[in-house]
């Protein structure tokens, strides 16, 4: 049975037409998938579905074995802004899941020494140590984004959603993003959606790469990465990656000008 | 910034004061203008000395009535601002009338209110309340309503309930629109109490202005105006630090 599956999905928000159409895949647990496209082709659609936000119009999504129909409780979820909350220290922000996700909100009070513990550790995984009595405008943009990745963590989710959320950082930063997440990846083996409009980091990143059309989005290209994990950053330049970037490139300059 | 620049800013508005006080003694001494009709800053100061102690009673009328119309202001404003703010529903449904309801002149409710409570106290801080609810509800009430949506979303696919939202992310994230909505609120609230004294009370720097108008006593009057902007000022600036004190994260820019 898989973790998540999306069977003959359509979403329109109003009378305007599908969102996205038609739409159906199955995503292992512990599986990396990336989904690519043209903007507004309906990534962020996408995610809001998958994780409950919104209920299609059409079709049955599953996850975890039942049909969802409401948000999921299970998931975190990071977006392109890194929204942190101003008020509160970065440690104080990674912590806010567990104030409120079950059945770690009725322990916060008794067991907060260990949580603390648990979020220093995540914030010295991704560099931040250190930063954690820090408040998240005193952060470089980049830092922002490693903590917002921490809070989307900390309750050791089994799915996690990230919309877009390197794209704001700049190239080098992104980069070094794309290693901290490997690496959490790697250790902890959640299963993983991003979207993202960025070729080489689905590439780079992913097992599975869908390749959406534009609106209303569909699933117009599957494609295994078969790259060795773990990969290294120097790889993306090797002519293998380069060669694979390119074609899914192609595909989708096709998409553009059809 | 430099010490000197700090120095400079911290003195500008006595300095602007003091100014205010010279242009207005000079004018009217320059025209010779009677005190009856304009008495000048000198004719106020002495009135003020004069009559500091009956000054003083009325004026602790006027402050009290105001605290309590203002205390109720606070309480009223933000219960009813976290309602509205929290339901888009509610946003829609109460915002007009809300809006038409503070566009009516605080006034116009002193003779209702005299008729229901007598006159005196109960109608000064009834206007004082009336008068400076509005831009607490307003500003409690946008705070909410404009939270973020991917960070609702965040936490919506925690399992967090509405109420978890507000309490965690909408209430905090309003506290400086409502510290701000403070600032205006008591001014207008000292607005409020005097509207009232003037109308229909035997006490408070209203009444005492009005029944020393009615005697031409101006430098008396005047000097009641005097009382009550000063007092005006001084809660504008306890509130603005205590804004600063909790806030402090909002206004980082500002350093």
């Amino acid at each position: 049975m898989s973790f998540v599956s999306f069977d003959r999905v359509s979403l329109a928000y109003d009378d305007s037409g599908n969102a996205i159409e038609d739409i159906s895949l199955t995503i292992e647990e512990g599986e990396f998938v990336a989904f690519v496209g043209p903007s507004g082709c309906g990534k962020s659609t996408f995610m809001k579905l998958c994780t409950g936000l919104h209920a299609p119009t059409g079709g049955t999504v599953r996850v975890d074995g039942e049909a969802v129909s409401g948000p999921l409780k299970i998931a975190g979820m990071a977006f392109q802004n890194a929204n942190l909350l101003p008020w509160r220290t970065t440690l104080d922000n990674v912590l806010l899941p567990l104030e409120i996700v079950k059945p770690y909100r009725s322990q916060f009070r008794k067991r907060r020494a260990e949580f603390v513990g648990w979020a220093r550790e995540l914030l010295r995984t991704v560099g931040l140590a250190g930063y954690e009595d820090q408040y998240p405008w005193q952060l470089s943009g980049g830092m922002q984004q490693r903590a917002s990745i921490c809070r989307a963590l900390i309750h050791r989710p089994r799915l996690l959603m990230l919309d877009e959320p390197f794209a704001a950082l700049d190239a080098f930063t992104r980069e070094e993003l794309w290693c901290v997440l490997r690496d959490l990846w790697e250790a902890q083996r959640f299963t993983v959606v991003l979207v993202t409009h960025d070729l080489r980091e689905a590439a780079f990143l992913a097992d599975t790469v869908y390749v959406m059309s534009r609106r209303p989005g569909r699933l117009i290209e599957r494609r295994q990465i078969e790259l060795a994990r773990p990969r290294e950053l120097a790889s993306t330049y090797e002519p293998a990656f380069t060669a694979l970037v390119q074609e899914l490139r192609t595909q989708i300059g096709e998409i553009r000008s059809a | 910034m430099t010490r000197n620049e700090k120095l400079r800013e911290r003195l500008a508005p006595w300095i602007a004061v003091a100014a205010l006080v010279v242009v207005w003694e000079v004018t009217v001494r320059a025209l010779d203008v009677p005190e009856f009709i304009f008495p000048s800053a000198s004719a106020t100061a002495q009135a003020l000395v004069a009559f500091a102690g009956p000054i003083g009673v009325h004026s602790w009328q006027t402050f009290w009535t105001t605290l309590a119309g203002f205390g109720l202001g606070v309480v009223v404003g933000l219960a009813l601002g976290f309602l509205i703010g929290s339901s888009r529903f509610l946003y829609h449904a109460c915002y007009p009338l809300l809006v038409g309801f503070n566009a009516i002149p605080k006034v116009a409710f002193v003779p209702i209110l005299v008729v229901w409570f007598g006159i005196g106290s109960i109608p000064a801080i009834l206007t004082a309340f009336l008068i400076c609810f509005f831009p607490i509800v307003v500003n409690v009430a946008t705070g909410l309503a404009t939270l973020e949506p991917e960070l609702e979303d965040v936490l919506r696919v925690l399992g967090a309930r509405r109420m978890d939202v507000l309490l965690k992310v909408g209430l905090p994230r309003s506290l400086p629109y409502f510290f701000a909505s403070l600032k205006v609120a008591i001014t207008l609230a000292f607005v409020g109490t005097v509207v009232s004294e003037t109308v229909a009370s035997n006490q408070g720097i209203g009444y005492l202005m009005m029944s020393a108008g009615s005697q031409m006593r101006m430098a008396l009057v005047f000097a009641g105006l005097i009382v009550i902007s000063a007092m005006a000022m001084v809660m504008y600036e306890l509130f603005a630090a205590l804004e600063k004190r909790m806030t402090g994260w909002a206004h980082r820019g500002q350093r």
